[in-house]
């Protein structure tokens, strides 16, 4: 099922897309720590990929990679199908790669509109002079962008807390807001790093359903890291699993569940 | 004037008055809602042109006349429009609660026998989906909002917009058969089809015709002379008789502006920003908003709270006066002048009353002190006493004749009366035509002369002709001693209290009354916040002592109260318990317009009555819980039983001689 060149249609009846981006042989290493050793994978177009692992199995390090925040030393990450440079920041944000952080990342002193209205930086063009006088170009971009934002605030549902101080937001919400920040940007690729760690089950479940119908609605393609292996095997399409910054298995979350090397990943073998 | 009127022209159908509204002042705005943070507004032109296309789309699905059309959703104008849409293709509009559970809904939806189902989201979709596997009924699902809803399959669905632009663009194969169907509907025919809550038994579906709904509409806007003009805010449920009339009836009557909120969180923020001229609702709102501003006063600075406090007793002694229109001296006059301008108008603009002209207050009665507290600040708040069967109005209370103990005189054309045993009943142009399917029903409550029996009991004051009511008729009881037993009496008095959502009184043929009650969580959650009293549930916060001992001195107090009144003082609380949970209407302890189910909450918990009357201190209870999706589960908990001082009453009759 997933050896044709072009994609591939989901159990759910999704066609997925062709390779956006691919790792080819990454190996990350912090000094003589090796966090990422030769890991190769894909994500396609239109496509929930997850990546799972224990621990310090070097998930987040991968996402970074991912994200251009690391480079590795061996290895190269195609984006679109041509060999990607060293990027700054902004630079990634261009190109259509938005985030969320596993450790919530807003402006805390600011409010949720705010907040959102900071993923649009990219579409504005006027200058800090022309914003300061506001009226007439810098005030049509204002609006243009308002709306973006406001369809954003409606689809994640979180009207009420509009005008509200992130910091007095609970837990659940600011990752929303996160995820509506890291949306205002439109992008192509979206990483979630670890977007249900710390909630309960009905928040969990609420931004599993955000999740799903972003990837339904934008067909934005979604890379996330996880831990509960249940939320997991639910959202996404296909699995890569990690441990000691090894691979040690990739496919879909059947195939995945049923892999030996996984499953003692998780629960341990005895060395005897 | 000669014959009955119908059809597209006159008044005499929504269509009609539609119709009426487009043609004479087409640009005044007809629907405001907020969406993607600003107010999007529809003419009445506009709207005409929407509803038409609607209709159009519902001949295109296969409507027939006379099918049942259910709308479940919340109050948004593409609802309001599919509702007269319905009426125009000659079918029939059937609200529904949105927030029922799918079991709830399967009984009226195979009640009704709808064909077509108006939905507001996904979420109410997924319920009728599975509903239909049981009711093959249903022929098509229709739904305002289109997200989520791109896997479902389609082949009996479809998105209300998409449908709209169907018959559109087939109007000229539908024109003719739709101005037909218009120009059909007669006075008499079936406008809107209401399920009753009601807190005893089964739904009941309750026909209004056109005239009820009209005549009512008419009547009662007279009667506070709403004009053109007004705004109104409409959040309360679709399915609630209230919200017809408001909503619909008198907004087509009146040709007044309906404003829908974003969603049912912002509520607050919109009515704020909408600053409606006439208002409705039911007690539970302004005790909510009189709870959230004690708390916010009790987190304000010294200066304020004591600026608040000095000013609201003033208000207390002068204020309903002064809405009345009574004398009040000079200097009571200046010193409130100076208070509207440092209290009273900063708080009814963040209350959103800032342009309040006339509101109402109805389906359950209003504690008397949090009537007055309104009133107080120049809020022209009134009672009215109504019920689905009446088209709403029985009686309400005129302008300058506002007390918080009556319900008013009766309506425009609604004559009176109380039988022997003290129920009373009504006849009007608003009596409903008859319970759907329930002939038997409709005999019982319905006499041949067009009586309706209320259910409640009540009397007419001598002198002022208004009227005052004493509680449910079946409520009201006798004590063992053969005192008069009103639980709602007591109930409301304890229910001022911020810290007290919901209290229910037992002692129908006891010796003595014991209650339950419901913390409010927000004050109570507020109040343990600043006492730096932690708590990991509702549930262990109820069962805090300090929480008891804060509870158990507003029960002394309204002892004291109950004290006073001769003919009740048999009603003081002895011993009461705060519950582990709250009345919800989804464990059906509370209808869906939040009044409590007595019946079926004394049996429920009659484990923790009995040891209210055996006298133990404390009654282990597990009870069963229905969760929003409609699984169930179980919470138990271990009560603490508290006494509470009461006032003899041999005392009191000392005290009387």
């Amino acid at each position: 099922m997933l050896d044709a060149a072009d994609g591939y249609v989901t159990e759910d009846g999704r066609q997925i897309g062709g390779v956006v981006m691919e790792m080819k042989n990454i190996t990350l290493r912090f000094g003589g720590v090796v966090a990422i050793k030769d890991i190769s994978f894909d994500i396609r177009e239109g496509e929930i990929r997850a990546i799972i692992g224990p621990n310090g199995a070097g998930k987040s390090s991968m996402l970074n990679v991912i994200s251009g925040f690391y480079v590795p030393q061996e290895g190269e990450v195609w984006f679109h199908g041509a060999p990607r440079p060293q990027m700054r920041p902004y630079e990634v944000a261009r190109q259509g790669i938005a985030r969320t952080f596993q450790n919530i990342a807003l402006f805390e002193g600011m409010s949720v509109l705010d907040n959102v209205m900071t993923g649009r930086l990219n579409y504005m063009k006027t200058n800090i002079f022309q914003q300061a006088l506001w009226k007439g170009k810098a005030e049509a971009e204002e609006t243009e962008n308002r709306e973006a934002v406001e369809k954003i605030i409606d689809f994640l549902e979180i009207q009420h807390i509009r005008k509200t101080p992130v910091s007095r937001l609970p837990y659940g919400l600011k990752k929303r807001v996160e995820l509506a920040r890291a949306l205002a940007a439109e992008p192509k690729l979206l990483l979630l790093d670890e977007p249900m760690a710390g909630m309960n089950v009905e928040e969990k479940e609420d931004m599993s359903r955000f999740v799903l119908d972003v990837n339904d609605e934008f067909g934005t393609t979604i890379a996330l890291i996880e831990h509960d292996m249940g939320v997991v095997m639910d959202l996404s399409d296909r699995v890569v699993v990690m441990d000691y910054g090894r691979k040690i298995g990739d496919g879909t979350p059947d195939e995945v569940r049923n892999n030996q090397e996984v499953i003692d990943a998780y629960l341990g073998v005895s060395h005897d | 004037m000669a014959q009955t009127q119908s059809g597209a022209e006159g008044t005499h159908s929504l269509p009609a008055l539609l119709h009426r509204n487009a043609a004479q002042f087409g640009d005044a705005p007809a629907y405001r809602e907020k969406e993607f943070g600003i107010w999007q507004c529809w003419s009445w032109a506009e709207t005409s042109a929407e509803v038409r296309s609607l209709a159009l789309g519902f001949l295109e699905v296969g409507v027939e006349k006379g099918d049942h059309i259910a709308v479940i959703g919340r109050n948004r104008p593409a609802h309001y429009w599919a509702m007269v849409a319905a009426q125009m293709v000659g079918a029939v509009p059937v609200p529904l609660y949105q927030d029922a559970v799918a079991e709830e809904m399967a009984y009226v939806m195979e009640h009704c026998g709808a064909k077509y189902v108006v939905c507001g989201d996904q979420e109410q979709v997924d319920k009728v989906i599975e509903i239909q596997e049981n009711l093959s009924q249903i022929k098509h699902i229709l739904y305002t909002d289109k997200r989520g809803m791109r896997k479902y399959d389609h082949s009996q669905m479809n998105a209300l917009e998409d449908i709209m632009a169907d018959g559109n663009a087939g109007h000229a194969r539908f024109d003719a058969e739709l101005d037909k169907r218009i120009s059909e509907i007669t006075y008499d025919d079936t406008c809107v089809m209401l399920y009753t809550s009601g807190t005893t038994g089964k739904p009941k579906g309750v026909v209004l015709s056109n005239r009820n709904v009209i005549e009512s509409a008419k009547n009662s806007a007279d009667f506070d002379h709403l004009k053109r003009d007004e705004d109104i805010l409409s959040y309360l449920p679709m399915a609630w008789v209230g919200d017809f009339i408001f909503s619909i009836g008198q907004a087509y009557w009146c040709g007044f502006c309906v404003n829908c909120p974003e969603s049912a969180e912002t509520m607050m923020t919109d009515l704020r920003e909408i600053g409606p001229t006439y208002f409705f609702a039911p007690p539970r709102v302004f005790e909510t908003q009189l709870t959230n501003v004690m708390i916010r006063m009790e987190d304000a600075g010294k200066l304020k709270q004591r600026m608040f406090h000095h000013f609201m007793a003033h208000a207390k002694r002068v204020g309903g006066l002064l809405l009345d229109g009574k004398p009040v001296g000079f200097g009571d006059r200046l010193k409130y002048a100076l208070g509207n301008m440092l209290v009273y108008g900063p708080l009814k603009d963040t209350l959103g009353y800032g342009r309040f002209r006339v509101g109402y207050t109805a389906g359950e009665a209003i504690g008397p002190e949090i009537f007055d507290f309104y009133r107080s600040l120049g809020i022209n708040l009134k009672q009215l006493y109504g019920q689905t069967e009446a088209t709403v109005f029985i009686t309400v209370q005129p302008d300058g004749e506002v007390r918080a103990d009556t319900v008013g005189v009766p309506a425009p054309d609604v004559e009176l009366k109380i039988d022997d045993t003290g129920e009373i009943y009504y006849r009007s142009p608003g009596v409903f035509v008859e319970y759907f399917k329930n002939p038997d029903s409709t005999a019982s409550t319905k006499d041949a002369e067009g009586w309706v029996a209320t259910g409640d009991a009540g009397f007419i004051e001598e002198g002022s002709g208004h009227l005052r009511i004493i509680d449910r008729a079946k409520d009201v009881g006798k004590m063992a001693d053969g005192s008069m037993f009103a639980p709602k009496y007591v109930e409301n008095k304890l229910k001022f209290y911020p810290d007290i959502l919901e209290v229910v009184l037992f002692g129908n043929g006891k010796d003595r009354c014991v209650a339950f009650i419901n913390i409010d969580l927000t004050a109570v959650g507020n109040w343990a916040e600043r006492n730096n009293i932690a708590y990991g549930s509702y549930q262990e916060l109820t069962a805090n002592p300090r929480v008891l001992e804060t509870i158990k001195s507003h029960v002394e107090e309204v002892n004291k109260s109950v004290a006073a009144d001769e003919m009740l003082s048999g009603c003081q609380v002895h011993r009461f318990v705060v519950l582990h949970k709250e009345l919800d209407a989804d464990d059906g302890e509370i209808t869906r317009t939040r009044k409590v189910r007595r019946g079926f909450v004394e049996d429920k918990y009659a484990d923790i009555i009995a040891a209210l009357y055996d006298g133990s201190s404390s009654v282990s209870t597990t009870t069963e819980v229905t969760y929003e999706d409609g699984r169930k589960g179980s919470i138990s908990a271990t009560l603490e039983i508290v006494d509470a001082p009461v006032v003899a009453v041999a005392q009191h009759k000392v005290a009387a001689e």
